[in-house]
């Protein structure tokens, strides 16, 4: 109804032709994988070792890592070194919550494997804080209320920290276009556009 | 501590935990040894699980556990229903049975040492299926439309007339008579659903994604057939929910059942995709709405119909049709709610659940009137404007709707409008002008709090309470600030445990009315014990004074009338050892309850810009002017209204859920492809408090801000667009193609 | 995700050597981390290109050269980009949030992989992921779809928005594969999916996108991007234009017009250029070549009003473009 208020849709075979059936290979993985690979895994779950060893500084401090391969960042972050500052909303690259700086540029740390990224140099919500001190875009999204539920903020600010670098919160107007990567639902924009203007004016 | 604490704009109290990255969410409680679980979600819309090759994955590394219908422990399942709940049907039993009710329902569980070793086995699960062709939209004409059985039971009714609305609206001289049709939302909040879960023996620790502790605490006990007391629940912080953490979903079982299964802690964190599955939705709902109305301007009947979808397991129920009972005055009136039972998941409360959608329904058709009669849109609701609610026949603890007009259209510039469609431009712009009612009732339920009055001068404050995002932390610890005349910062609130005194879901725009009420209370039965504390001490300056003629000033005690400082808490429990424990609890008046009308409104104005050659749809201004009773904390407050606009502007323009009506998949499960208002959609947004003083709805006098703030803002967009084309699209979202032959 | 190998060459060589042997190379990986963890795109080796020395953006006389490891966000903030060529950096910042244009390469843009959402679903048929699996979005949820260079078999939309620019400018290629390096246009990297959506470009095996060549010249001055959405920011294009005007003497010398979000490629619209030459840069010229835009479409259920929305956006796509000094 909501897609098409005025006409019935006719049901018909979403899955393939091939899997037409009335009793359908359920993990459709089957259906959409080419046969040779699907014998592949289904006969041979061998254990595949691929780990890789990598340092990785955070926040200052230098961490020799064992990663699997397929280990993000983001994952790294949390389920290994436990900084779960930063938060996965998505894991789609799609929402920007877990922003942080990679040698100093903000990217999305759910798309980006660690084992690309030996030696690189990362910033992350919990390095801002010096000595009890906040970093003043910290003070900021505070002061001028740039977060409700506070889930994306550690996105937003890291975002900013990159916008305010590369540039780019000269106005109320450039700054919304240059955060619109990172989504709020709590729709505290407002208050995030203010925090990095006023953190950008003080810097 | 003169000046009164509530009405203060105090910075957030949690403000610093959440920009360092210390404020510690769900998934975020990491426990030693943990493993990782993930969701085989359903591949087919309706059917029955054939086969689990189970045993293909279990070979796969790092695999602990694949947990099917098949090796799943039958679980008692006790009968237990919140009022969140659906009064009608019974809640999905996990792995219980081969049963497939919906697409994306769960059918395995996969638990691995890595997440990553959890999702590759998930993904290669081979589950086959019998299938049946699902129903899935309310439109087909074999979607059975059923009476809600629980209409009495609930606020929402499934009928309700007064007068005779089809004869009054048929000879009326003016009509309006529309459809109206509102897509599905998901919530989307930003943090997924996520538990872990650690078992003790046979007692349960979740940490878990809750609006509703002390709910969720019995919904897991009585699944698992254990003493209440015996689970607990942690959740001090929410990273967004707006209701889809209201009820305790399916994933909080698995994740209680698979820690059983491997006695591990486990984490259990929904994808982006599977919150589309399980854990509710605003639902799809189709309404008309009839108006008939005299030349002048007065309405003489209204007919309000509204359809909501539901699944067939249970029946959800919202306020669809409730506001039009009681917004304006009209002596004919007829609502109707019906349900569509449909191969889904069960619908759930969505920020302004029912009313949101209703009053789109509502405030469409009075616009629609407006120009049918030429009279201002405002003008038109000034002229329907009640003394009292109609449909209750009981005046209304406040109502301040015609002064949030007033306040909002000056604010807004409603004056510069012209009343013409298609008359105002910018350059190449269509510019658009529209306003709304909103309105939200001003609930109340039972709750209790804690505090205790510690040996170094602090106050501690505690209730299962819940903090999603609106400042309860922050308001809560004005509220005992306040009471207790302590400054703020010697008070610690803390809630997110359901072992803390019990309180109400933390939804329905009643946490402040409830849990503040009941903090009050608690604060003055603390300071009653202080008081007889401090006149049983022999050493006391007032020993054997009577309590009677005792006074509490800025957190001292002292005889009335007295100029000295008197005993400050820290004197009374120092002297006295233990500190003072006091629980208190607050309720409505049932009396008053009866007496009163108890509702929220306010005014939205919208101001859109259109391209009229490519359709572009941008809000340029939002104006609401609310009436709310006591405002806690300003600054709190403006933060809700204006997010809750945004969520608006999302309803209104952008957010839909599209199901492929084929197997009933969401087909934009996606946060790149279920559009949300980013940054640069955000226009000049402005929140205004009318002052209203109501005595009738709690001791605070607080009337609820949460819902209201979103209800009436895609109304308003909705009318501004029709007047900056010309062009009335009744259904939401309103997107370039509707507008783009305007 | 499906477990793979990674490999870090120091040397293009080396790379193009295990890229015959059959592995997939990965630089920003905001496209294919993205399909690995739907297990849409399955490589058992990945070859990380991010230490040869592809990137760097330089001028060449007439030519802007970018390498195709150069970022999204370094070339759209690039002097000489800016000044020679707007259109590529109105187009970029267009395109994705700032993060993933700091993590986008310009190579991986231009073979991102669709967005048609039953591309994304295991559970559905696609042909382009699956050969002979069928095409659920042809009788599907089809709003986003293409309604130019269709077929039977697929629908889906080239999703690139600098692509489209790059086609508008006659950019053209440097690849170096196991046979050597050659050049041709960035158009013709795009194949239509006819009977075989699954070959979604040119590149041989193994060959490695080197650089991007664009052509200078006085239309460049006079050229924009519009990409019209729901959504201001953050959402791909339902239609989006590239054009670029010569105009001397109050006169069309020369037009460019290549379309975004209707097409299963970057779609060049020779017949509307045509149609412009000789003419004044007026809307009614305008509207009279944006006609002839959806010629020959093929709508399909939810998505007509593309074929509507495609003529308007060029007209205020060339309005814009007359618009600047």
């Amino acid at each position: 109804m909501a897609e098409n208020p005025s006409e019935l849709h006719l049901p018909g075979p979403i899955m393939s032709r091939r899997e037409a059936l009335q009793v359908t290979a359920g993990a459709v993985t089957l259906a959409a994988l080419p046969p040779e690979t699907v014998a592949a895994t289904s006969s041979s779950p061998a254990v595949v070792k691929n780990d890789m060893t990598l340092t990785m500084t955070v926040n200052g401090r230098i961490h020799t890592l064992t990663v699997d391969p397929r280990q993000s960042v983001l994952d790294v972050l949390r389920e290994t070194l436990d900084l779960t500052g930063t938060k996965k909303g998505c894991n789609q690259g799609a929402c920007g919550a877990c922003t942080v700086l990679v040698d100093g540029k903000r990217i999305v740390s759910c798309l980006t494997l660690a084992a690309m990224h030996g030696g690189a140099q990362i910033e992350t919500i919990e390095g801002l804080e010096k000595d009890g001190v906040l970093h003043p875009l910290q003070e900021a999204f505070v002061e001028h209320e740039g977060l409700q539920c506070g889930f994306c903020t550690p996105g937003q600010i890291m975002s900013g920290l990159g916008c305010i670098a590369e540039g780019h919160a000269g106005s109320p107007q450039e700054i919304q276009f240059w955060m619109s990567g990172n989504i709020c639902r709590c729709g505290a924009y407002p208050g995030i556009v203010a925090a990095v203007a006023d953190a950008a004016g003080r810097t | 501590m003169s000046a009164s604490l509530i009405g203060r704009p105090l910075a957030r109290v949690d403000g610093r935990a959440k920009v360092t990255g210390t404020a510690r969410y769900a998934a975020d409680f990491n426990q030693p040894g943990q493993l990782y679980a993930v969701i085989v979600s359903a591949t087919v819309g309706l059917g029955r699980v054939m086969d689990v090759a189970a045993a293909e994955v279990e070979r796969m590394p790092g695999i602990a556990a694949v947990i099917t219908h098949r090796n799943a422990p039958k679980l008692p399942y006790l009968p237990h229903r919140a009022v969140i709940d659906p009064a009608v049907g019974e809640r999905l039993h996990v792995l219980q049975e081969d049963n497939v009710r919906f697409y994306g329902q769960p059918v395995a569980i996969v638990v691995a040492d890595t997440l990553d070793h959890a999702e590759r086995a998930a993904t290669a699960l081979r589950v086959t299926y019998e299938t049946r062709q699902p129903l899935v939209d309310p439109a087909d004409r074999r979607a059975e439309k059923i009476v809600p059985e629980a209409a009495t039971r609930a606020r929402a009714l499934a009928d309700r007339s007064r007068g005779d609305a089809d004869g009054a609206v048929a000879q009326a001289p003016v009509r309006i008579d529309e459809t109206y049709d509102i897509a599905r939302e998901n919530h989307n909040p930003m943090e997924p659903h996520a538990t872990i879960a650690a078992w003790n023996g046979d007692r349960l620790t979740l940490w878990s994604k809750s609006q509703y502790l002390v709910n969720e605490q019995a919904e897991i006990a009585a699944v698992f057939g254990l003493p209440a007391e015996n689970v607990e629940v942690i959740c001090p912080f929410i990273g967004g929910a707006f209701g889809t953490s209201l009820r305790t979903w399916p994933h909080v079982t698995l994740a209680a059942l698979a820690a059983r299964h491997v006695a591990r802690p486990v984490k259990l964190v929904l994808t982006r995709k599977q919150m589309f599955f399980t854990t509710g939705h605003r639902p799809r709902t189709r309404q008309r709405v009839a108006l008939g109305a005299t030349p002048e301007g007065r309405l003489t009947g209204v007919i309000h119909e509204g359809m909501g979808e539901t699944s067939r397991y249970e029946q959800f129920m919202e306020a669809l049709t409730n506001v039009t009972d009681y917004l304006y005055s009209c002596p004919n009136v007829r609502t109707q709610y019906r349900l569509a039972q449909l191969d889904t998941s069960t619908p759930n409360h969505m920020r302004g659940p029912g009313d949101a959608s209703g009053i789109f329904a509502l405030e469409s058709a009075m616009d629609e009137l407006s120009y049918k009669l030429g009279i201002d849109p405002i003008e038109l609701r000034r002229r329907n404007e009640p003394q009292i609610d109609e449909a209750e026949n009981k005046p209304f603890s406040s109502r301040s709707l015609m002064q949030c007009y007033e306040l909002g259209s000056e604010r807004f510039g409603w004056a510069r409008r012209t009343p013409k469609p298609r008359s105002m431009r910018d350059g190449r712009l269509l510019i658009g002008m529209g306003a709304a009612t909103a309105t939200y009732p001003a609930f109340h339920a039972p709750a209790s709090a804690r505090v205790r009055l510690l040996a170094d001068g602090l106050a501690e404050v505690e209730a299962a309470a819940s903090d999603m995002g609106p400042g309860t932390y922050t308001s809560m610890t004005q509220v005992a600030a306040e009471f207790l005349g302590l400054p703020p910062e010697q008070v610690r609130f803390r809630l997110g445990r359901s072992a803390y005194p019990q309180t109400p879901s933390h939804g329905g725009s009643w946490t402040m009315a409830s849990v503040g009420s009941a903090i009050r209370a608690a604060c003055l039965e603390a300071q009653a014990q202080a008081a007889r504390r401090a006149v049983a001490d022999t050493r006391s300056p007032l020993f054997e004074a009577s309590v009677g003629n005792l006074e509490w000033s800025a957190g001292h005690l002292r005889r009335r009338g007295e100029a000295s400082t008197g005993l400050s808490y820290q004197d009374i429990v120092a002297r006295t050892g233990a500190p003072v424990e006091a629980e208190g609890s607050a309720q409505r008046d049932p009396e008053v309850a009866e007496r009163y009308s108890m509702h929220s409104f306010g005014a939205v104005f919208a101001e859109v810009a259109i391209d009229p050659d490519v359709g572009t749809i941008r809000v340029r201004h939002i104006v609401g002017a609310y009436g709310i009773g006591r405002v806690v904390n300003p600054l709190l407050a403006r933060s809700q209204c204006t997010g809750g606009m945004i969520g608006g502007i999302g309803m209104a323009l952008m957010e839909r859920t599209v199901l492929d009506l084929r197997d009933g998949r969401p087909v934009n499960a996606h946060m790149a492809d279920y559009l949300m208002p980013v940054n640069l959609d955000i226009p000049k947004l402005e929140a205004l408090f009318v002052d209203e003083v109501d005595p009738h709805v709690n001791p605070l006098g607080v009337k609820g801000l949460g819902e209201i703030a979103l209800v009436g803002t895609a109304p308003a967009i909705a009318n501004a667009v029709f007047h900056a084309t010309g062009k009335r699209v009744r259904s939401l979202p309103i997107h370039i193609e509707d507008v783009l032959t305007a | 995700m499906f477990p793979f190998v990674l490999e870090k060459p120091d040397s293009t060589e080396d790379a193009i050597a295990a890229a015959a042997a059959g592995a997939r190379y990965i630089a920003g990986g905001t496209t294919l981390v993205d399909l690995m963890r739907e297990e849409v795109e399955r490589p058992e080796r990945l070859i990380d290109i991010n230490r040869l020395p592809l990137g760097g953006i330089r001028v060449e006389g007439e030519h802007l050269v970018i390498g195709a490891l150069a970022r999204m966000a370094e070339v759209a903030a690039d002097a000489n980009v800016q000044r020679l060529q707007p259109l590529i950096a109105e187009s970029l910042i267009e395109g994705a949030s700032p993060q993933l244009r700091n993590m986008a390469s310009m190579g991986g843009n231009l073979l991102q992989r669709v967005r048609c959402p039953y591309f994304r679903m295991l559970d559905a048929g696609c042909n382009k992921r699956t050969p002979g699996s069928g095409c659920a979005a042809i009788d599907g949820l089809n709003a986003g779809h293409a309604i130019l260079g269709t077929s039977d078999h697929c629908v889906a939309t080239h999703p690139s928005d600098v692509a489209v620019a790059l086609v508008a400018l006659d950019a053209t290629m440097r690849v170096r594969g196991p046979q050597g390096e050659r050049s041709f246009p960035v158009e013709e990297l795009f194949r239509l999916p006819g009977d075989t959506p699954h070959l979604e470009h040119t590149l041989l095996p193994g060959e490695l996108i080197v650089e991007i060549r664009v052509p200078g010249g006085p239309h460049s001055r006079r050229a924009r991007y519009l990409k019209v959405r729901d959504r201001a920011s953050y959402e791909f294009a339902l239609v989006s234009a590239a054009v670029a005007l010569l105009v001397e003497d109050g006169v069309i010398r020369q037009a460019r017009i290549a379309v975004g979000g209707v097409g299963t490629r970057p779609w060049r619209l020779r017949d509307c250029e045509a149609e412009l030459v000789g003419k004044g840069p007026d809307r009614q010229a305008f509207e009279e070549a944006a006609r002839l835009a959806a010629r020959g479409a093929r709508p399909l259920r939810h998505n007509h009003f593309k074929a509507e929305l495609l003529p308007r956006t060029i007209v205020r796509a060339l309005e814009m473009a007359g618009e600047v000094a």
